[in-house]
């Protein structure tokens, strides 16, 4: 079965699983599933209009799918799918540093 | 000849053509013996001009291993102060120096470690205003910073100026690292395009950083660097490593260079520097730090508790944030809070903490407009309360 890797900043919301074996014909129809299954992971892999967010790449393999064809990609049984999002993390990782990040949070959870 | 003369003819050659003194010599043998370097290499280094952005986790292997190797000036942005947290991963900085201008420990520090370098410092943050000036004079620039507006800030004014971009970011025990800008090269916004919303971005509670990790990313960042100044090797161009601590795996996914890319593309719409923070979302940065909500004084909330008044204490920390230190409270992190809202008795009146307010003003939040009448923000949160009622609360 294709294999699905969740990167570290979303595994709350995928069970704290690093990975998942899923069905799937298509790039698009695996994260399909992977929401269906984690409902959490939706609003963090998809817009209110269902498009992917643009901070989320996804790799086949190691291709980015928006240079092969995006959500309608095949994908066979050994293939490995990758959701790599964007990390700002370096200089420091202090809890203070990111009050202002987690600012609008509730705003989301609210959705 | 007069012996005068001699010295200064030495001194003109010496100008025009780069030489390494015998100590330098001494110092830099394995390199020298290296092929791969020699003195060809070791030639470049020493003229070479490296801008290191952040002086933290990925900036110490940065800063000491371009020291060591001897790139001739090293330029430092930052503008912080060591404290003691930083002390697990930011190994330039020792005890000591707990209090210090980063700037200024690190510069003793890289000094010592080789006093034949320059250090150049820029004591500011990066904004949209300073960082062409502060970039130009560089020929290399090493992205070591922790947020997403300094982030394409340093993209866009790479790509301007056409200086490589060694980027490294790291989370937990996660890390990337890549070349940005180079030429025919993609950059940052090739691979994202946007940043993430602020809501979006893993909260306080999900920080942190395993100590080594940085100290293994900047010595990726750092190893790359040398190569483009050498001008050897195989750089990390259009290749994304990742690396998995935890699992200890390295993989690599291909990066391509967007045509459309609004700042490097064909027809680029980004022609000059932008407000960062407003395109990330942030407005008004650290002016706004919480949602306003009811707040009680630590004093207050222990006054109210000694005198018996009924009072649930709602902890919304993480479970192991709550094995370091507690008030007793009760434990649900803030973003359970909305799912487990049903185990909160609204008829009741709660106080929420966290370690500094801000997490449990969320959650104070979201309670009142689920319909909680009676609910109050511990202001300043744990750090308060071990300042101001239990100093054998430990601060983290």
């Amino acid at each position: 079965m294709p294999k699905v890797i969740i990167p570290t900043p979303l595994r709350q919301y995928a069970g704290k699983q690093e990975a998942l074996d899923l069905q799937a014909k298509t790039v698009g129809e695996l994260l399909g599933r992977l929401v269906a299954e984690h409902g959490d992971l939706k609003r963090h892999l998809y817009t209110d209009d269902g498009k992917l967010r643009s901070f989320v790449n996804v790799y086949l393999n190691d291709e980015d799918i928006r240079y092969l064809q995006k959500e309608d990609t095949p994908v066979k049984e050994s293939d490995v799918v990758s959701i790599v999002p964007s990390i700002a993390g370096g200089k420091d990782l202090e809890p203070q540093t990111c009050g202002e990040r987690s600012r609008t949070m509730n705003t989301d959870t609210h959705r | 000849m007069s012996k005068g003369s001699a010295v200064k003819n030495h001194q003109k050659a010496e100008a025009a053509q780069p030489v390494l003194s015998p100590q330098e010599i001494l110092r830099y043998s394995r390199h020298l013996i290296m092929p791969e370097v020699g003195m060809e290499g070791q030639l470049k280094l020493k003229q070479a001009k490296v801008l290191l952005i952040g002086t933290g986790g990925l900036g110490a292997p940065l800063g000491l291993y371009l020291a060591a190797a001897g790139v001739g000036r090293i330029g430092l942005v930052d503008f912080d102060v060591v404290d003691f947290t930083n002390l697990q991963r930011q190994v330039t900085f020792g005890t000591k120096d707990v209090g210090r201008r980063k700037l200024d420990a690190a510069r003793e520090r890289l000094k010592d470690l080789n006093p034949e370098i320059e250090i150049t410092l820029h004591e500011t943050k990066l904004e949209s205003a300073n960082a062409l000036d502060i970039l130009r004079p560089y020929d290399i620039v090493v992205d070591g910073t922790d947020n997403f507006p300094t982030r394409y800030l340093v993209n866009d004014a790479c790509v301007l100026l056409g200086k490589p971009n060694v980027y490294g970011s790291i989370f937990r025990f996660e890390g990337q690292a890549t070349v940005f800008a180079l030429k025919d090269g993609p950059c940052y916004r090739c691979l994202y395009p946007e940043p993430p919303p602020p809501g979006l971005v893993p909260s306080c509670a999900e920080g942190g950083v395993l100590g080594v990790l940085p100290g293994i990313v900047g010595a990726i960042q750092a190893n790359e660097t040398v190569k483009l100044i050498l001008g050897t090797g195989e750089t990390l161009k259009a290749r994304l490593l990742l690396f998995d601590a935890l699992k200890m795996r390295f993989r690599e996914l291909k990066l391509r260079k967007n045509p459309d890319c609004p700042v490097c593309g064909s027809r680029p719409t980004i022609t000059k520097l932008i407000d960062y923070y407003e395109f990330c979302g942030i407005r008004g940065e650290e002016a706004q730090p919480t949602v306003a909500v009811p707040e009680i004084e630590p004093k207050e909330l222990k006054r109210k508790l000694d005198a018996g008044e009924d009072i649930f204490v709602l902890d919304v920390r993480e479970p192991h944030e709550y094995q370091i230190c507690h008030l007793n409270g009760y434990l649900i992190p803030l973003g359970e809070i909305a799912r487990r809202a049903h185990e909160l008795d609204s008829a009741r009146t709660i106080v929420a903490h966290c370690r500094s307010g801000k997490r449990s003003a969320e959650a104070v939040d979201f309670l009142r407009k689920a319909g909680f009448r009676k609910v109050w923000n511990l202001k300043g949160g744990i750090l308060a309360w071990s300042d101001q009622v239990d100093p054998s609360v430990p601060k983290y």
